[in-house]
Protein backbone atom coordinates (compact mmCIF):
# COMPACT_ATOMS: atom_id res chain seq x y z
CA UNK A 1 0.00 0.00 0.00
CA UNK A 2 2.64 2.73 1.03
CA UNK A 3 4.41 1.86 -1.79
CA UNK A 4 1.37 2.98 -3.93
CA UNK A 5 0.61 5.85 -2.41
CA UNK A 6 4.69 6.51 -3.23
CA UNK A 7 4.05 6.47 -6.82
CA UNK A 8 1.28 8.51 -7.24
CA UNK A 9 2.90 11.48 -7.48
CA UNK A 10 4.72 10.42 -10.03
CA UNK A 11 1.64 8.36 -11.77
CA UNK A 12 -0.23 11.92 -11.93
CA UNK A 13 2.02 12.89 -14.54
CA UNK A 14 2.19 10.78 -17.09
CA UNK A 15 -1.44 10.28 -18.63
CA UNK A 16 -3.45 7.11 -18.17
CA UNK A 17 -3.92 4.27 -20.43
CA UNK A 18 -7.65 5.94 -21.39
CA UNK A 19 -6.16 9.22 -22.17
CA UNK A 20 -4.15 7.67 -25.23
CA UNK A 21 -7.27 5.51 -26.34
CA UNK A 22 -9.46 8.22 -26.38
CA UNK A 23 -7.12 10.65 -28.16
CA UNK A 24 -7.84 8.71 -31.46
CA UNK A 25 -10.26 11.09 -32.04
CA UNK A 26 -8.18 13.98 -32.62
CA UNK A 27 -9.19 17.29 -31.45
CA UNK A 28 -9.08 18.73 -27.91
CA UNK A 29 -11.29 16.91 -25.45
CA UNK A 30 -14.09 18.55 -23.80
CA UNK A 31 -12.89 17.30 -20.10
CA UNK A 32 -9.25 16.00 -19.31
CA UNK A 33 -8.70 14.16 -16.62
CA UNK A 34 -5.84 13.43 -15.07
CA UNK A 35 -4.30 12.38 -11.93
CA UNK A 36 -7.05 12.07 -9.91
CA UNK A 37 -7.30 11.06 -6.33
CA UNK A 38 -9.02 11.45 -3.53
CA UNK A 39 -8.54 9.94 0.37
CA UNK A 40 -10.91 9.84 3.05
CA UNK A 41 -8.97 10.00 6.27
CA UNK A 42 -6.52 6.70 5.31
CA UNK A 43 -8.93 5.09 3.10
CA UNK A 44 -8.75 5.38 -0.50
CA UNK A 45 -11.66 7.00 -2.05
CA UNK A 46 -10.16 7.47 -5.36
CA UNK A 47 -6.92 6.88 -7.00
CA UNK A 48 -4.95 8.16 -10.08
CA UNK A 49 -8.15 8.06 -12.18
CA UNK A 50 -7.03 9.83 -15.63
CA UNK A 51 -9.15 10.34 -18.98
CA UNK A 52 -10.15 12.61 -21.76
CA UNK A 53 -13.32 12.88 -22.79
CA UNK A 54 -15.07 14.38 -26.06
CA UNK A 55 -17.77 16.39 -27.17
CA UNK A 56 -20.87 14.40 -27.15
CA UNK A 57 -19.08 10.90 -26.13
CA UNK A 58 -20.84 8.81 -22.76
CA UNK A 59 -18.61 7.25 -20.42
CA UNK A 60 -19.98 4.73 -18.02
CA UNK A 61 -17.92 3.97 -14.57
CA UNK A 62 -18.92 0.87 -13.22
CA UNK A 63 -18.22 -1.00 -10.47
CA UNK A 64 -19.72 -2.66 -6.83
CA UNK A 65 -20.07 -0.18 -4.40
CA UNK A 66 -17.40 1.68 -2.14
CA UNK A 67 -15.71 0.85 -5.18
CA UNK A 68 -14.95 4.70 -5.48
CA UNK A 69 -17.45 5.66 -8.43
CA UNK A 70 -19.76 8.25 -6.55
CA UNK A 71 -16.17 10.23 -5.35
CA UNK A 72 -15.03 9.93 -9.09
CA UNK A 73 -18.36 11.77 -9.97
CA UNK A 74 -18.10 14.22 -7.56
CA UNK A 75 -14.40 15.27 -7.89
CA UNK A 76 -15.29 15.51 -11.81
CA UNK A 77 -18.23 17.90 -10.97
CA UNK A 78 -15.82 19.76 -8.34
CA UNK A 79 -18.15 19.04 -5.57
CA UNK A 80 -15.15 17.35 -3.71
CA UNK A 81 -11.40 18.67 -3.07
CA UNK A 82 -8.68 17.12 -4.99
CA UNK A 83 -6.50 15.49 -3.13
CA UNK A 84 -3.77 15.44 -6.74
CA UNK A 85 -4.36 15.85 -10.14
CA UNK A 86 -6.05 18.26 -12.23
CA UNK A 87 -8.92 18.41 -14.40
CA UNK A 88 -9.12 20.83 -17.48
CA UNK A 89 -12.34 21.47 -19.35
CA UNK A 90 -12.89 23.26 -22.30
CA UNK A 91 -14.61 26.20 -21.61
CA UNK A 92 -16.69 28.11 -25.20
CA UNK A 93 -13.63 30.58 -26.45
CA UNK A 94 -11.25 29.96 -23.68
CA UNK A 95 -9.87 26.94 -24.39
CA UNK A 96 -9.01 23.90 -21.88
CA UNK A 97 -8.84 25.59 -18.67
CA UNK A 98 -7.28 24.75 -15.37
CA UNK A 99 -10.83 24.15 -12.98
CA UNK A 100 -8.65 24.70 -9.66
CA UNK A 101 -7.83 27.97 -11.31
CA UNK A 102 -11.31 29.39 -11.75
CA UNK A 103 -13.14 31.42 -9.63
CA UNK A 104 -15.23 30.38 -7.41
CA UNK A 105 -18.15 32.78 -9.34
CA UNK A 106 -17.08 31.40 -12.86
CA UNK A 107 -17.07 27.56 -11.54
CA UNK A 108 -20.73 27.83 -10.85
CA UNK A 109 -21.77 29.83 -13.67
CA UNK A 110 -20.03 26.81 -15.30
CA UNK A 111 -21.73 24.49 -13.62
CA UNK A 112 -25.63 25.86 -14.04
CA UNK A 113 -24.85 26.79 -17.37
CA UNK A 114 -22.72 24.24 -19.02
CA UNK A 115 -22.82 21.37 -16.77
CA UNK A 116 -25.57 19.53 -15.42
CA UNK A 117 -25.81 16.77 -12.24
CA UNK A 118 -28.89 14.61 -11.98
CA UNK A 119 -29.31 13.08 -8.26
CA UNK A 120 -29.72 9.11 -8.00
CA UNK A 121 -32.37 10.47 -5.40
CA UNK A 122 -34.60 12.92 -7.20
CA UNK A 123 -35.26 14.73 -4.07
CA UNK A 124 -32.10 16.15 -4.04
CA UNK A 125 -31.63 17.57 -7.37
CA UNK A 126 -35.33 19.27 -7.20
CA UNK A 127 -36.60 21.67 -4.81
CA UNK A 128 -39.39 19.87 -3.55
CA UNK A 129 -41.18 22.99 -2.27
CA UNK A 130 -42.13 24.68 -5.74
CA UNK A 131 -43.71 23.91 -8.39
CA UNK A 132 -42.30 21.74 -11.57
CA UNK A 133 -42.18 24.81 -13.34
CA UNK A 134 -40.25 27.21 -10.99
CA UNK A 135 -38.19 23.73 -11.07
CA UNK A 136 -36.96 23.74 -14.39
CA UNK A 137 -37.11 27.65 -14.37
CA UNK A 138 -34.74 28.12 -11.67
CA UNK A 139 -31.57 27.69 -13.97
CA UNK A 140 -32.84 29.96 -16.35
CA UNK A 141 -33.76 32.28 -13.93
CA UNK A 142 -30.42 32.36 -12.30
CA UNK A 143 -28.82 32.85 -15.80
CA UNK A 144 -30.75 36.53 -15.74
CA UNK A 145 -34.19 35.86 -17.60
CA UNK A 146 -36.64 37.75 -16.00
CA UNK A 147 -39.16 37.08 -18.50
CA UNK A 148 -41.80 35.03 -16.28
CA UNK A 149 -43.93 34.23 -19.74
CA UNK A 150 -40.91 33.13 -21.77
CA UNK A 151 -39.51 31.25 -18.71
CA UNK A 152 -42.80 29.83 -18.43
CA UNK A 153 -42.93 28.03 -22.13
CA UNK A 154 -39.60 27.24 -22.28
CA UNK A 155 -40.36 24.83 -18.99
CA UNK A 156 -43.82 23.94 -20.64
CA UNK A 157 -41.13 22.82 -24.00
CA UNK A 158 -38.87 20.92 -21.31
CA UNK A 159 -41.85 18.82 -19.90
CA UNK A 160 -42.96 17.73 -22.83
CA UNK A 161 -39.52 16.55 -24.02
CA UNK A 162 -38.90 15.04 -21.35
CA UNK A 163 -42.10 13.29 -22.27
CA UNK A 164 -44.55 14.43 -19.17
CA UNK A 165 -47.92 15.95 -19.08
CA UNK A 166 -47.47 19.89 -19.46
CA UNK A 167 -50.51 20.18 -17.81
CA UNK A 168 -48.79 19.71 -14.31
CA UNK A 169 -46.49 22.51 -14.65
CA UNK A 170 -47.96 24.23 -11.74
CA UNK A 171 -48.01 21.06 -9.44
CA UNK A 172 -45.48 20.01 -6.84
CA UNK A 173 -42.70 17.40 -7.07
CA UNK A 174 -44.05 15.87 -3.99
CA UNK A 175 -47.17 14.87 -6.07
CA UNK A 176 -44.80 13.12 -9.16
CA UNK A 177 -43.94 10.00 -8.90
CA UNK A 178 -40.24 8.43 -8.84
CA UNK A 179 -39.80 8.52 -12.63
CA UNK A 180 -41.49 11.77 -13.20
CA UNK A 181 -39.36 13.20 -10.47
CA UNK A 182 -36.20 11.66 -12.41
CA UNK A 183 -37.95 13.25 -15.56
CA UNK A 184 -37.73 16.46 -14.26
CA UNK A 185 -34.84 16.56 -12.86
CA UNK A 186 -33.09 16.13 -15.93
CA UNK A 187 -35.45 18.99 -17.87
CA UNK A 188 -34.35 21.19 -14.93
CA UNK A 189 -30.61 20.05 -15.74
CA UNK A 190 -30.65 20.42 -19.32
CA UNK A 191 -32.76 23.49 -19.57
CA UNK A 192 -29.72 25.69 -20.39
CA UNK A 193 -28.01 23.09 -22.91
CA UNK A 194 -25.65 21.57 -21.08
CA UNK A 195 -22.45 20.65 -22.97
CA UNK A 196 -21.46 17.90 -20.27
CA UNK A 197 -23.74 15.98 -17.24
CA UNK A 198 -22.99 14.15 -14.67
CA UNK A 199 -25.36 11.56 -13.36
CA UNK A 200 -25.41 9.48 -10.44
CA UNK A 201 -27.29 6.20 -10.92
CA UNK A 202 -29.94 7.87 -12.84
CA UNK A 203 -32.13 5.04 -13.26
CA UNK A 204 -31.42 3.31 -9.74
CA UNK A 205 -34.28 2.67 -7.10
CA UNK A 206 -37.05 2.99 -10.23
CA UNK A 207 -38.82 -0.11 -11.63
CA UNK A 208 -37.65 -1.67 -14.91
CA UNK A 209 -40.53 -0.62 -16.67
CA UNK A 210 -40.09 2.76 -15.83
CA UNK A 211 -36.09 2.40 -16.23
CA UNK A 212 -36.41 0.87 -19.62
CA UNK A 213 -38.42 4.13 -20.76
CA UNK A 214 -35.97 6.47 -18.81
CA UNK A 215 -33.46 4.92 -20.40
CA UNK A 216 -34.84 5.54 -24.21
CA UNK A 217 -35.09 9.26 -23.41
CA UNK A 218 -32.07 9.32 -21.75
CA UNK A 219 -30.70 8.27 -24.89
CA UNK A 220 -32.68 10.22 -26.92
CA UNK A 221 -31.63 13.00 -25.63
CA UNK A 222 -28.08 13.07 -25.38
CA UNK A 223 -28.11 11.86 -29.15
CA UNK A 224 -30.02 14.80 -30.07
CA UNK A 225 -28.21 17.35 -27.55
CA UNK A 226 -25.31 15.93 -28.28
CA UNK A 227 -24.18 15.81 -24.92
CA UNK A 228 -21.19 14.42 -22.63
CA UNK A 229 -22.37 12.10 -20.14
CA UNK A 230 -20.23 10.69 -17.34
CA UNK A 231 -22.68 8.30 -16.19
CA UNK A 232 -22.04 6.35 -12.82
CA UNK A 233 -23.89 3.04 -12.41
CA UNK A 234 -23.91 -0.23 -11.33
CA UNK A 235 -25.79 -1.72 -14.22
CA UNK A 236 -24.01 -3.19 -17.07
CA UNK A 237 -26.96 -3.31 -18.98
CA UNK A 238 -27.19 0.53 -18.70
CA UNK A 239 -23.93 1.20 -19.11
CA UNK A 240 -24.30 -1.29 -22.16
CA UNK A 241 -27.39 1.11 -23.88
CA UNK A 242 -26.02 4.31 -23.21
CA UNK A 243 -22.19 4.76 -22.95
CA UNK A 244 -19.61 4.52 -25.83
CA UNK A 245 -17.04 4.00 -23.34
CA UNK A 246 -16.47 2.14 -20.15
CA UNK A 247 -14.54 2.58 -16.88
CA UNK A 248 -14.61 -0.02 -14.34
CA UNK A 249 -13.53 0.77 -11.00
CA UNK A 250 -12.80 -1.36 -7.95
CA UNK A 251 -11.02 -0.03 -4.86
CA UNK A 252 -10.54 3.30 -5.96
CA UNK A 253 -8.62 2.37 -8.85
CA UNK A 254 -9.74 1.91 -12.56
CA UNK A 255 -8.89 -1.97 -13.42
CA UNK A 256 -10.20 -1.71 -17.01
CA UNK A 257 -10.90 0.90 -19.60
CA UNK A 258 -12.01 0.58 -23.39
CA UNK A 259 -15.65 0.71 -25.57
CA UNK A 260 -18.44 -0.32 -23.97
CA UNK A 261 -18.86 -3.51 -26.19
CA UNK A 262 -15.20 -4.47 -26.25
CA UNK A 263 -15.14 -4.32 -22.35
CA UNK A 264 -18.71 -6.12 -21.92
CA UNK A 265 -18.27 -9.17 -24.26
CA UNK A 266 -14.19 -9.83 -23.70
CA UNK A 267 -13.75 -8.36 -19.89
CA UNK A 268 -9.70 -8.59 -19.04
CA UNK A 269 -9.27 -8.01 -15.90
CA UNK A 270 -10.61 -10.95 -13.83
CA UNK A 271 -12.84 -8.32 -11.81
CA UNK A 272 -14.41 -7.34 -15.03
CA UNK A 273 -14.98 -10.79 -15.84
CA UNK A 274 -16.46 -11.36 -12.21
CA UNK A 275 -18.93 -8.02 -12.86
CA UNK A 276 -19.96 -9.34 -16.19
CA UNK A 277 -20.62 -13.55 -15.27
CA UNK A 278 -22.74 -12.03 -12.11
CA UNK A 279 -25.50 -10.24 -14.35
CA UNK A 280 -28.74 -12.66 -14.01
CA UNK A 281 -29.81 -13.59 -17.22
CA UNK A 282 -34.25 -14.06 -17.19
CA UNK B 1 -32.43 65.97 31.56
CA UNK B 2 -34.98 63.57 33.99
CA UNK B 3 -33.72 59.43 33.11
CA UNK B 4 -34.18 57.31 36.01
CA UNK B 5 -31.37 56.79 38.04
CA UNK B 6 -29.25 53.82 37.73
CA UNK B 7 -29.40 53.35 34.22
CA UNK B 8 -26.42 54.69 31.54
CA UNK B 9 -27.85 57.36 28.89
CA UNK B 10 -30.23 54.97 26.96
CA UNK B 11 -29.94 51.78 28.68
CA UNK B 12 -27.00 50.33 27.30
CA UNK B 13 -23.98 50.66 27.95
CA UNK B 14 -20.78 53.09 26.06
CA UNK B 15 -19.22 49.96 25.22
CA UNK B 16 -22.00 48.00 23.63
CA UNK B 17 -23.28 51.27 21.89
CA UNK B 18 -19.64 51.89 20.33
CA UNK B 19 -19.97 47.96 19.02
CA UNK B 20 -23.07 48.73 17.11
CA UNK B 21 -21.58 51.93 15.91
CA UNK B 22 -19.42 50.04 14.77
CA UNK B 23 -21.45 47.49 13.07
CA UNK B 24 -23.69 50.36 11.92
CA UNK B 25 -20.64 52.03 9.96
CA UNK B 26 -19.92 48.68 8.22
CA UNK B 27 -23.55 48.81 7.26
CA UNK B 28 -23.27 51.84 5.63
CA UNK B 29 -20.37 51.51 4.15
CA UNK B 30 -21.83 48.64 2.20
CA UNK B 31 -25.60 49.31 1.40
CA UNK B 32 -27.68 46.17 1.77
CA UNK B 33 -25.29 43.89 3.33
CA UNK B 34 -26.03 42.20 6.83
CA UNK B 35 -23.29 42.82 9.33
CA UNK B 36 -23.59 40.68 12.49
CA UNK B 37 -23.33 42.08 15.71
CA UNK B 38 -23.14 40.98 19.65
CA UNK B 39 -26.66 41.46 20.03
CA UNK B 40 -27.92 41.88 23.82
CA UNK B 41 -30.32 40.91 26.07
CA UNK B 42 -33.34 43.83 26.43
CA UNK B 43 -35.86 44.11 29.04
CA UNK B 44 -38.37 42.91 26.14
CA UNK B 45 -39.05 39.66 24.48
CA UNK B 46 -37.49 38.78 20.62
CA UNK B 47 -39.71 39.80 18.26
CA UNK B 48 -41.13 42.79 20.12
CA UNK B 49 -38.30 45.14 18.66
CA UNK B 50 -35.22 44.14 20.56
CA UNK B 51 -32.80 45.33 17.19
CA UNK B 52 -34.34 47.95 16.64
CA UNK B 53 -33.96 49.62 20.13
CA UNK B 54 -30.42 48.26 20.68
CA UNK B 55 -29.79 50.55 16.82
CA UNK B 56 -31.94 53.42 18.58
CA UNK B 57 -30.48 53.17 21.65
CA UNK B 58 -26.89 53.39 20.12
CA UNK B 59 -27.10 56.76 18.00
CA UNK B 60 -29.61 58.37 20.64
CA UNK B 61 -28.26 61.87 21.44
CA UNK B 62 -29.41 64.41 24.20
CA UNK B 63 -30.59 66.35 21.55
CA UNK B 64 -32.73 64.00 19.50
CA UNK B 65 -36.27 63.75 18.92
CA UNK B 66 -37.59 60.34 19.08
CA UNK B 67 -40.86 59.07 17.52
CA UNK B 68 -42.01 55.85 17.92
CA UNK B 69 -44.54 53.94 15.66
CA UNK B 70 -45.99 50.43 14.78
CA UNK B 71 -47.99 49.61 12.15
CA UNK B 72 -47.57 53.54 11.29
CA UNK B 73 -49.74 54.21 14.53
CA UNK B 74 -47.98 56.18 17.57
CA UNK B 75 -50.41 54.80 20.02
CA UNK B 76 -50.08 51.12 19.78
CA UNK B 77 -49.04 49.04 22.84
CA UNK B 78 -45.66 48.40 21.22
CA UNK B 79 -44.86 51.89 19.93
CA UNK B 80 -46.43 53.38 23.41
CA UNK B 81 -43.41 50.85 25.05
CA UNK B 82 -40.74 51.33 23.22
CA UNK B 83 -41.14 55.62 23.55
CA UNK B 84 -41.34 55.14 27.27
CA UNK B 85 -38.57 52.81 27.48
CA UNK B 86 -36.27 55.50 26.18
CA UNK B 87 -38.55 58.79 27.91
CA UNK B 88 -37.22 56.71 31.13
CA UNK B 89 -33.45 55.67 30.10
CA UNK B 90 -32.51 58.61 28.25
CA UNK B 91 -35.05 61.31 29.87
CA UNK B 92 -34.86 62.72 25.99
CA UNK B 93 -38.02 64.39 24.04
CA UNK B 94 -40.35 62.49 22.07
CA UNK B 95 -42.81 63.38 19.67
CA UNK B 96 -45.66 62.15 17.38
CA UNK B 97 -45.14 64.57 14.48
CA UNK B 98 -42.93 62.80 11.70
CA UNK B 99 -41.47 66.17 11.11
CA UNK B 100 -40.48 67.44 14.10
CA UNK B 101 -38.74 63.82 14.99
CA UNK B 102 -35.06 63.25 14.62
CA UNK B 103 -34.90 59.90 14.93
CA UNK B 104 -37.76 57.06 14.06
CA UNK B 105 -38.28 53.95 15.03
CA UNK B 106 -40.59 52.00 13.13
CA UNK B 107 -42.10 48.19 12.42
CA UNK B 108 -43.87 47.43 9.60
CA UNK B 109 -44.34 51.40 7.99
CA UNK B 110 -42.41 54.01 6.89
CA UNK B 111 -44.18 57.48 7.59
CA UNK B 112 -46.37 59.24 4.44
CA UNK B 113 -44.96 62.51 5.41
CA UNK B 114 -41.21 62.92 3.07
CA UNK B 115 -38.39 62.64 5.28
CA UNK B 116 -35.33 64.93 5.21
CA UNK B 117 -31.53 64.40 5.47
CA UNK B 118 -32.03 65.04 9.01
CA UNK B 119 -33.51 62.29 9.88
CA UNK B 120 -32.70 58.46 10.73
CA UNK B 121 -35.40 55.77 10.59
CA UNK B 122 -34.80 52.67 12.20
CA UNK B 123 -36.55 49.29 11.20
CA UNK B 124 -37.54 46.63 13.10
CA UNK B 125 -36.40 43.52 11.45
CA UNK B 126 -37.55 39.79 12.27
CA UNK B 127 -35.68 38.03 9.52
CA UNK B 128 -32.98 39.75 7.98
CA UNK B 129 -32.58 36.93 5.70
CA UNK B 130 -34.42 37.34 2.21
CA UNK B 131 -33.97 33.82 0.77
CA UNK B 132 -34.91 32.15 4.06
CA UNK B 133 -37.64 30.35 3.01
CA UNK B 134 -36.39 29.03 -0.21
CA UNK B 135 -32.53 28.29 1.30
CA UNK B 136 -32.60 27.67 5.37
CA UNK B 137 -28.64 27.15 5.62
CA UNK B 138 -27.10 30.42 6.30
CA UNK B 139 -23.90 29.37 5.01
CA UNK B 140 -25.49 28.86 1.61
CA UNK B 141 -27.46 32.05 1.69
CA UNK B 142 -24.12 34.23 2.63
CA UNK B 143 -22.13 32.51 -0.15
CA UNK B 144 -24.96 33.73 -2.80
CA UNK B 145 -24.80 36.89 -1.60
CA UNK B 146 -21.16 37.17 -2.18
CA UNK B 147 -21.35 36.39 -5.32
CA UNK B 148 -24.75 38.00 -5.82
CA UNK B 149 -26.13 34.67 -7.40
CA UNK B 150 -30.04 35.99 -6.66
CA UNK B 151 -31.93 34.04 -8.89
CA UNK B 152 -33.50 32.35 -6.53
CA UNK B 153 -35.34 35.08 -5.29
CA UNK B 154 -36.88 34.91 -8.67
CA UNK B 155 -37.58 31.39 -8.42
CA UNK B 156 -40.37 32.82 -5.34
CA UNK B 157 -42.20 35.21 -7.34
CA UNK B 158 -42.31 32.60 -10.44
CA UNK B 159 -44.48 30.51 -7.70
CA UNK B 160 -46.13 33.50 -7.08
CA UNK B 161 -47.28 33.90 -10.46
CA UNK B 162 -47.94 30.48 -10.68
CA UNK B 163 -49.75 30.21 -7.86
CA UNK B 164 -51.80 33.20 -8.00
CA UNK B 165 -51.53 34.71 -11.48
CA UNK B 166 -49.47 37.50 -9.70
CA UNK B 167 -47.01 38.68 -7.50
CA UNK B 168 -48.88 37.50 -4.47
CA UNK B 169 -45.82 38.86 -1.71
CA UNK B 170 -47.69 42.31 -0.09
CA UNK B 171 -45.04 43.19 2.57
CA UNK B 172 -41.09 42.19 3.14
CA UNK B 173 -40.98 42.33 -0.48
CA UNK B 174 -37.47 42.20 -1.63
CA UNK B 175 -35.34 44.80 -3.13
CA UNK B 176 -31.86 44.86 -4.25
CA UNK B 177 -29.94 47.65 -3.13
CA UNK B 178 -27.56 49.88 -4.55
CA UNK B 179 -27.84 47.22 -7.58
CA UNK B 180 -25.37 44.73 -5.16
CA UNK B 181 -27.37 43.52 -2.17
CA UNK B 182 -30.53 41.55 -1.94
CA UNK B 183 -32.47 42.85 1.32
CA UNK B 184 -35.40 42.26 2.79
CA UNK B 185 -36.78 45.97 3.75
CA UNK B 186 -38.98 44.21 7.06
CA UNK B 187 -42.47 43.56 6.63
CA UNK B 188 -43.55 47.00 5.44
CA UNK B 189 -45.87 46.44 3.28
CA UNK B 190 -44.49 46.42 -0.62
CA UNK B 191 -46.55 50.08 -0.86
CA UNK B 192 -43.31 51.60 1.31
CA UNK B 193 -41.01 49.93 -1.29
CA UNK B 194 -40.86 53.05 -3.47
CA UNK B 195 -40.10 55.41 -0.29
CA UNK B 196 -36.86 53.31 0.19
CA UNK B 197 -35.55 54.35 -2.96
CA UNK B 198 -33.53 57.35 -2.80
CA UNK B 199 -34.50 58.42 0.24
CA UNK B 200 -33.07 61.63 1.86
CA UNK B 201 -33.14 60.16 5.53
CA UNK B 202 -30.32 57.39 6.62
CA UNK B 203 -32.00 54.27 6.76
CA UNK B 204 -31.17 51.16 9.88
CA UNK B 205 -32.33 48.06 10.05
CA UNK B 206 -31.40 46.17 13.61
CA UNK B 207 -32.58 42.04 13.89
CA UNK B 208 -31.86 41.57 17.51
CA UNK B 209 -32.84 37.72 17.56
CA UNK B 210 -30.83 37.51 14.31
CA UNK B 211 -27.93 39.48 15.66
CA UNK B 212 -27.67 41.68 11.72
CA UNK B 213 -27.59 45.13 11.53
CA UNK B 214 -27.71 46.59 7.91
CA UNK B 215 -28.54 49.58 6.20
CA UNK B 216 -29.45 52.05 3.22
CA UNK B 217 -27.61 55.42 3.27
CA UNK B 218 -29.18 58.48 1.99
CA UNK B 219 -29.73 58.65 -1.57
CA UNK B 220 -29.11 54.89 -2.71
CA UNK B 221 -31.01 52.85 -5.37
CA UNK B 222 -33.27 50.44 -4.22
CA UNK B 223 -35.04 48.45 -6.56
CA UNK B 224 -38.06 46.02 -6.10
CA UNK B 225 -37.32 42.95 -7.48
CA UNK B 226 -40.08 41.90 -10.96
CA UNK B 227 -40.72 40.40 -14.03
CA UNK B 228 -40.78 42.20 -17.40
CA UNK B 229 -43.68 41.32 -18.00
CA UNK B 230 -45.26 41.00 -14.28
CA UNK B 231 -43.46 44.62 -13.04
CA UNK B 232 -43.62 45.97 -9.33
CA UNK B 233 -46.59 47.46 -8.64
CA UNK B 234 -47.82 48.68 -5.08
CA UNK B 235 -51.24 48.37 -3.23
CA UNK B 236 -54.87 50.67 -4.71
CA UNK B 237 -57.24 51.53 -2.73
CA UNK B 238 -61.34 51.67 -4.38
CA UNK B 239 -61.93 54.60 -1.83
CA UNK B 240 -59.88 57.70 -0.04
CA UNK B 241 -59.38 57.58 3.58
CA UNK B 242 -62.60 57.51 5.63
CA UNK B 243 -61.33 59.99 8.36
CA UNK B 244 -58.88 62.49 6.34
CA UNK B 245 -59.92 61.44 2.35
CA UNK B 246 -56.28 61.03 1.90
CA UNK B 247 -56.06 59.13 -1.78
CA UNK B 248 -52.08 58.55 -1.70
CA UNK B 249 -51.85 56.99 1.52
CA UNK B 250 -51.53 53.40 2.81
CA UNK B 251 -54.97 52.66 4.19
CA UNK B 252 -56.24 49.76 7.19
CA UNK B 253 -59.47 47.95 7.05
CA UNK B 254 -61.19 48.73 10.41
CA UNK B 255 -64.16 46.61 11.22
CA UNK B 256 -66.84 48.80 12.71
CA UNK B 257 -69.19 48.06 15.61
CA UNK B 258 -72.43 48.67 13.37
CA UNK B 259 -71.24 45.60 11.30
CA UNK B 260 -69.82 47.97 8.29
CA UNK B 261 -66.53 48.82 8.04
CA UNK B 262 -63.90 51.64 6.72
CA UNK B 263 -60.53 51.96 5.13
CA UNK B 264 -58.58 54.91 7.48
CA UNK B 265 -55.04 55.77 6.77
CA UNK B 266 -52.86 53.32 9.12
CA UNK B 267 -50.11 56.64 9.30
CA UNK B 268 -52.24 58.06 12.33
CA UNK B 269 -49.90 61.38 12.47
CA UNK B 270 -50.39 62.25 8.66
CA UNK B 271 -54.18 61.35 9.31
CA UNK B 272 -54.45 63.36 12.04
CA UNK B 273 -52.40 66.39 10.52
CA UNK B 274 -54.80 66.27 7.46
CA UNK B 275 -57.85 66.29 10.15
CA UNK B 276 -56.45 69.24 11.34
CA UNK B 277 -55.90 70.79 8.20
CA UNK B 278 -59.47 70.82 7.64
CA UNK B 279 -59.84 67.55 5.58
CA UNK B 280 -62.31 65.54 6.08
CA UNK B 281 -63.71 62.20 5.26
CA UNK B 282 -67.14 60.00 4.63
CA UNK B 283 -66.93 59.03 8.13
CA UNK B 284 -66.68 62.19 9.86
CA UNK B 285 -68.62 64.92 7.70
CA UNK B 286 -68.58 68.04 9.33
CA UNK B 287 -72.40 67.91 10.14
CA UNK B 288 -71.95 64.43 11.71
CA UNK B 289 -69.30 66.01 14.30
CA UNK B 290 -71.14 68.78 15.03
CA UNK B 291 -74.98 66.86 15.78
Amino acid sequence: MSAQHGDRAAAAKTPGPLSQLAGKGGGAPLLRVEGLSRKYGGRIGCSDVSFDLHAGEVLAVVGESGSGKSTLLQLLATRLALDAGSLHYQITGRGLVDLSALSEADRRWLMRTDWGYVEQNPRDGLRMNVSAGANVGERLMAVGARHYGEIRSTAKDWLQRVEMDPARLDELPTGFSGGMQQRLQIARNLVTRPRLVFMDEPTAGLDVSVQARLLDLLRELVTDLGLAAVIVTHDLAVARLLAHRILVMREGRVVETGLTDQVLDDPQHPYTQLLVSSVLQV
Amino acid sequence: MNALPGYNFAYLDEQTKRMIRRALLKAVAIPGYQVPFGSREMPLPYGWGTGGIQVTASILGQEDVLKVIDQGSDDTTNAVNIRRFFNRTAGMATTDRTEEASIIQTRHRIPEKPLNENQILVFQVPLPEPMTRLEPREAVTRKLHALADYGLMHVKLYEDIARYGHIATTYDYPVLVNGRYLMAPSPIPKFDNPKLHMSPALQLFGAGREKRVYAIPPWTRVESLDFEDHPFSIQRWQQPCALCDAEDSFLDEVVLDGGGRMFVCSDSDYCQTRQAAGHTGSENTPTEVSA
